[in-house]
């Protein structure tokens, strides 16, 4: 069991990697990666929040979503098939764990706070969370494997932030040709990591 | 007599002259042969003698008993299978050491360079002439000047891919490698991926056939040899134990592989030339050594029944496949290392741990140099920025806490 938990973490966070093997959570991956400790900072909320809404959606969607979910309820309502209403539910409870976190970190670290701006409240559509949770309906996992996915991947996005935040800020004294500068080396630096993170495709575990 | 044809052509070449746009090619000419007469005009003036001019041509000497036993060995290793009776490429290749008259007998070995020569020269000259190509429109568009740097990467470049490679795709690697790998970066000094190693990373994903495999390693038709580090992904430790010259020939270069990457002794006589003049670091080539000693000891001391990779000892990943070449050239890269100390060690000892981890358990590639490198470049900038801010903490506390 100890195994399996590991290796779909290893996957989570390497192998699978949100940012750069899946390209989601690009919006903010592109935007708050110019200076570390904010990259940081980022990563460590986007793992906080995907610790916690991963399990809590899982259980959301077995206990009421998923088909004949609710036959727990009243055995009438066995057929009842309510996975259509699965991305509101998801973004619902992803929304309200970005509050949480938002007023958390509002009232003890108010730099951070100010350093992540709008990108904080973004969190809450940040495509990388919404995407573990449908590869978590679409995959079939557990509660516990949920969680363990979801801080994989959590430090998996971190890691990938971390290393093109430290990317950037070594460039800054850097002679880019004029149209590149900003978004376009950027988009050629995740271009390179992705390729560098290819080493790790093909694992079986 | 070749300084006062610089010198006439010169003017050509200054501001308002003919060749105005041309300068840095010429500026290039200029100063590979002779020492710039100009000197800084400005501070920071350096005493110190050496430059990247020095220090990039202190590389190109190490990387030399490398490329000329790899060289040797791509033409022994055809010739052996000719030997053996197999039949001869059609291509002009062949046709040009047959018109040269030497034959193909393994034991010869001057047939044998040749051979790998017509092989390796063709490889060289499309690589500089598309590398130089690019670099020169760099350099003339953005005014600056084209630098040795180049040099090396022309040179590792041919050394990375098997002899039977076609030649455009030489040509599109190296156009990724510099343009993508390098010049958008802001050139020389400014990549964060070691930009020989981009290019092979982009052969290797583009065009996997022809790169990896068991047929492309011999340039011969039909020949299908396996480099010792396949043949012990496939059939594990006893296929390696079966030849008992293997080691050795691994060790001295004498099997199947890319042009300049077989030979760990030729290897060891560039490390040794690299720190003794202090061009690379020495600590990053220990480190890497060490990590893939404990790596592999580690996973000897797993296990497993599956994996016939897991079990293969340290002194073989030692041996084979680029393990030692790109330990020696690509991963002392003093742009895409760390600058600290203490973060070189970590990043060669993550890279020795990561190229044993990809070659044991990652089926895909049995090669994990290349990426491993790759990855390790990508997170070079992390490793010094938390190291460099552990070290600021570390005096804080001693002086003003």
């Amino acid at each position: 069991m100890l195994e399996h938990y590991i290796s779909l973490s290893v996957k989570a966070v390497f192998i699978e990697n949100m940012a750069l093997a899946f390209f989601l959570g690009m919006c903010s991956f592109l935007a708050v990666s110019r200076k570390v400790d904010t990259a940081v900072g980022l990563g460590i909320a986007v793992t906080f929040v995907l610790t916690v809404t991963m399990p809590l959606n899982s259980i959301i969607y077995r206990a009421f979503l998923a088909s004949g979910a609710m036959a727990w309820i009243h055995p009438s309502l066995a057929n009842l098939d309510l996975s259509f209403l699965s991305f509101l539910t998801f973004i619902g409870t992803i929304a309200a764990v970005v509050q949480i976190v938002e007023m958390t970190l509002d009232k003890y670290v108010p730099v951070l706070y100010s350093a992540l701006g709008v990108f904080l409240p973004l969190i809450a559509v940040n495509c990388a969370i919404l995407g573990a949770s449908l590869f978590m309906v679409e995959r079939s996992y557990t509660p516990g494997e949920s969680l363990v996915f979801g801080f994989g991947s959590g430090i998996g996005w971190l890691l990938a932030i971390a290393a093109l935040a430290a990317i950037r800020e070594r460039l800054r004294f850097n002679n880019i040709p004029s149209g590149l500068r900003g978004l376009g080396i950027t988009f050629i630096i995740t271009g390179l990591m992705a390729i560098a993170f290819m080493a790790f495709a093909g694992i079986q575990l | 007599m070749l300084r006062k044809l610089l010198d006439k052509q010169g003017k050509a070449f200054e501001k308002g002259g003919k060749f105005e746009k041309l300068y840095p090619l010429y500026e290039a000419m200029d100063t590979f042969l002779y020492t710039p007469g100009d000197t800084a005009k400005k501070p920071s003036f350096v005493r110190d003698a050496v430059d990247l001019k020095r220090m990039m041509f202190t590389v190109v000497i190490a990387m030399t008993p490398a490329i000329l036993l790899g060289i040797y060995n791509a033409g022994l290793q055809a010739n052996m299978a000719i030997d053996a009776g197999l039949s001869q490429l059609d291509n002009w290749q062949m046709a040009l050491v047959q018109m040269l008259g030497i034959g193909f007998d393994p034991a010869n070995i001057i047939a044998c360079f040749v051979h790998g020569l017509v092989y390796y020269l063709p490889i060289l000259i499309v690589t500089f002439a598309v590398g130089g190509f690019w670099e020169v429109l760099f350099a003339a568009v953005r005014k600056h000047e084209v630098n040795e740097g180049f040099f090396v990467t022309g040179m590792l470049i041919p050394m990375l891919v098997p002899p039977t490679i076609p030649l455009w795709q030489v040509a599109v690697a190296t156009s990724f490698g510099i343009v993508i790998g390098k010049e958008v970066f802001g050139g020389v000094g400014f990549n964060i991926l070691n930009p020989a190693l981009t290019a092979r990373a982009f052969l290797f994903f583009a065009y996997p056939g022809e790169i990896s495999g068991n047929s492309v390693w011999v340039a011969v038709d039909g020949f299908s040899s396996a480099t010792p580090l396949a043949l012990a992904a496939e059939q594990g430790m006893s296929a390696l134990t079966q030849d008992p010259h293997l080691w050795y020939n691994a060790f001295m270069g004498y099997i199947p592989g890319s042009l300049g990457e077989t030979s760990v002794a030729a290897c060891l006589i560039g490390a040794f030339i690299l720190i003794v003049t202090g061009v690379a670091s020495w600590r990053i080539m220990l480190s890497v050594v060490i990590g893939a000693f404990a790596m592999s000891s580690l996973l000897n001391l797993v296990g497993s029944d599956t994996n016939p990779m897991m079990a293969v000892p340290f002194q073989w990943h030692l041996v084979v496949g680029g393990f030692a070449f790109g330990t020696v050239f690509m991963a002392t890269d003093p742009v895409t290392a760390p600058v600290s100390n203490t973060a070189r060690v970590i990043y060669g000892f993550l890279i020795g741990v990561l190229v044993i981890l990809v070659r044991s358990v990652n089926p895909a590639y049995p090669e994990g140099m290349m990426l491993s490198i790759l990855l390790m470049n990508v997170f070079a900038p992390l490793i010094d920025y938390y190291v460099v801010k552990a070290h600021k903490k570390k005096r804080m506390a001693r002086y003003v806490g």
